[in-house]
């Protein structure tokens, strides 16, 4: 089985790029030139450098002992939570702002669910003096105030998409509809391993960078380079893409897990695997959300990174080809699991991770396995959610 | 010969108007297009709207929830227009976006569009290239015309690719828009409508976003074969009665 992406921007019988002519020009321009730029060695250099010297990597592939001692297994948390801004997502954005540069492009337009993808973007901004754009749904801009802050004390403007229901989804829209309008200098960047081909593959390759190094550290302590299991979240999928990235070819589990709310099937879930049909969103033929009539809907988790309604077509195809397991995690499962990681590591963990973390209730490991679970975000964002759900 | 077609070899230009179907209200469907072509109409899009419209402003967006919220579904819509074709003899057409369709089952959805009597499809998501390779013969065998969309963007090889793959008109975006964002066009239109017009194409086109009055109807049949207005007269029904829609035609041509 192939898991890279086709010349034609399928994996399997998911990808593609279903998008209107307005679009075609700005999305065939990329793919032409995207490989081209991120095989050149200078701009390797570049993504490289920043890599290490703006957002602090390597991240370290930490040992949990005290984790690993209570479900008696050996489990690794590679710590994204200790990149600049304090998630993953800035290994995309760098990448990403470094192409709009190679192509000319001098405004930047983004999308935003929970903020951090829009933090990431304004922040990679302000270091390449770009003017930069960031659409949020009304509804995320009054849940996730602080990020909205963030976004605008680095000089960003923040636009709200009134649209729909007003979040993740919609705010992509705009972003798609603001492309549309501003076909010539404007670059978008993608937070997600989601949208038309090249932009999954694209991320994919900038978020690889996660599964590079575990690989690496992996083989410095354990004298071996592949894990036994590699867990991660998924909501569009870009972390669980840079994760498993690198072993998708090797004899590694990976467990890809996605957020049950409050139950698959309780009508408040973002199961996509579970609840979705092949469809069309945002201009990608993958697994979605939607009614018989082929309306999208309107997922639901307490974790905002993992709120909506597809999945990247990468991950559509590890499902349908049974190459990833997936696990639905509900909202409580989830917070009790990142409370525990706080009292047990000292590391507080995004919600969206504490989906991930999870899985070490649900599935049995043998005391020899080498477990590895992507820490993709830390939870400062999340404090409030903590607070009130656990009435601290 | 297919009436898109027919109406295309007329010696006049073309008005066409496009609205979504559940809006105002679920059911003013078939007298929306019965007063259309009593009104002097030439042409109409009938939206089937869908709850993620990318291409689309503001005032289309709204309409397609709208119509959503009121209950409007792709086979209700067949429903309603199954008895068409007995009142209405203009083109009909059926704008919308992929993923309904594809739920629904392409053929069974170009099944469905041949018996009532629909003539052409506008699907802006649907790429050229996946319409050429899967569903072109499809549509062939139910004597359904794919409209497809260029904008002032669009190289020239890409028009002529998809001007050889089409075989009624080319839907020509007037600017680099989403629907209604415009309320006149400048140099650079007037440019892309001549440009355009120099290149000699077989199928005729027809310049539909952004126009909304007489004079951006004008100018865009100056160098071709019609107009489609949409978001300009989904406002107008918002404030409007039905029997009233002649008012709004008389204004434009």
């Amino acid at each position: 089985m192939n898991y890279k992406v086709n010349e034609q921007g399928f994996y399997g019988d998911f990808g593609g790029s279903f998008i209107p002519e307005m679009l075609y020009p700005n999305v065939e321009e990329l793919r032409q030139n995207y490989l081209n730029y991120i095989e050149d060695p200078e701009f390797q250099a570049e993504f490289q450098q920043l890599l290490k010297d703006y957002v602090g990597r390597p991240t370290p592939l930490y040992f949990a002992e005290r984790l690993s001692a209570k479900y008696n297994t050996k489990i690794y948390l590679k710590r994204e939570d200790l990149c600049h801004t304090g998630a993953h997502k800035i290994n995309n954005t760098i990448g990403q702002i470094l192409m709009a540069k190679r192509l000319g492009k001098t405004r930047i337009i983004a999308e935003t669910g929970a903020g951090q993808h829009g933090v990431a973007t304004a922040t990679v901004c302000a270091l390449m003096g770009l003017e930069c754009i960031v659409y949020m749904g009304e509804v995320d801009i009054e849940r996730q105030a602080p990020n909205v802050a963030r976004m605008k004390m680095l000089g960003a403007e923040v636009r709200p998409a009134t649209s729909g229901s007003k979040t993740l989804k919609d705010a992509t829209n705009e972003a798609i509809r603001d492309w549309i309008n501003n076909p010539v200098d404007t670059y978008y960047i993608i937070g997600s391993v989601v949208g038309p081909h090249p932009y999954p593959d694209m991320v994919a390759r900038f978020q690889s960078v996660i599964s590079a190094e575990m690989k690496q550290q992996l083989q410095e302590k354990e004298n071996r380079s592949n894990p036994d299991y590699v867990i991660a979240c998924v909501g569009g999928g870009s972390n669980a893409a840079g994760a498993f990235y690198h072993f998708l070819d090797e004899k590694v589990q990976l467990i890809a897990v996605e957020a049950a709310g409050k139950g698959v099937h309780s009508g408040e879930s973002a199961a996509t695997s579970a609840l979705g049909k092949i469809g069309i969103i945002h201009g990608s033929k993958t697994l979605l959300m939607q009614t018989e009539d082929g309306q999208i809907t309107e997922p639901y988790s307490i974790s905002a990174g993992l709120d909506y309604p597809g999945v990247g077509p990468l991950h559509a195809h590890l499902f349908a080809s049974k190459r990833a397991e997936f696990i639905a995690i509900t909202d409580e499962e989830a917070m009790t699991a990142g409370l525990h990681l706080c009292k047990t590591e000292g590391i507080i963990p995004a919600i969206e991770t504490a989906h991930a973390l999870a899985v070490l209730d649900q599935k049995q490991f043998n005391p020899n396995d080498i477990v590895i679970i992507n820490l993709s975000g830390r939870g400062d964002k999340d404090l409030n959610t903590y607070i009130n759900y656990f009435d601290f | 010969m297919n009436r898109i077609n027919q109406k295309l070899n007329e010696n006049k230009k073309l008005l066409s108007i496009y609205f979504t179907a559940g809006f105002p209200n679920l059911n003013d469907t078939v007298s929306i297009i019965e007063e259309l072509e009593k009104s002097g109409v030439d042409m109409i899009e009938i939206g089937l709207p869908f709850s993620d419209p990318l291409a689309d402003g503001p005032t289309i967006q709204e309409s397609s929830t709208i119509a959503l919220a009121n209950g409007m579904t792709t086979e209700l819509l067949f429903e309603q227009l199954k008895n068409i074709r007995k009142t209405v003899q203009i083109p009909l057409l059926i704008m919308g976006y992929f993923n309904p369709i594809l739920q629904f089952g392409i053929e069974k959805f170009c099944q469905k569009c041949a018996a009532i009597g629909i003539d052409g499809l506008i699907i802006p998501d649907l790429p050229v290239d996946v319409f050429e390779k899967e569903f072109q013969s499809i549509f062939a065998q139910y004597n359904l015309k794919n409209i497809f969309l260029i904008t002032p963007q669009t190289s020239v090889e890409r028009i002529q690719k998809i001007d050889a793959i089409s075989d009624s008109f080319i839907y020509m975006v007037s600017s680099s828009s989403t629907t209604g964002s415009q309320n006149s066009f400048g140099e650079i239109q007037k440019n892309y409508f001549e440009r355009i017009a120099k290149m000699n194409l077989k199928n005729p086109q027809i310049v539909g976003f952004g126009i909304s009055n007489s004079d951006t109807f004008s100018q865009a049949i100056k160098y071709q074969k019609g107009a489609i207005i949409g978001s300009s007269f989904v406002n107008y029904l918002k404030s409007n009665a039905i029997s009233s829609i002649a008012k709004y035609i008389k204004l434009i041509i």
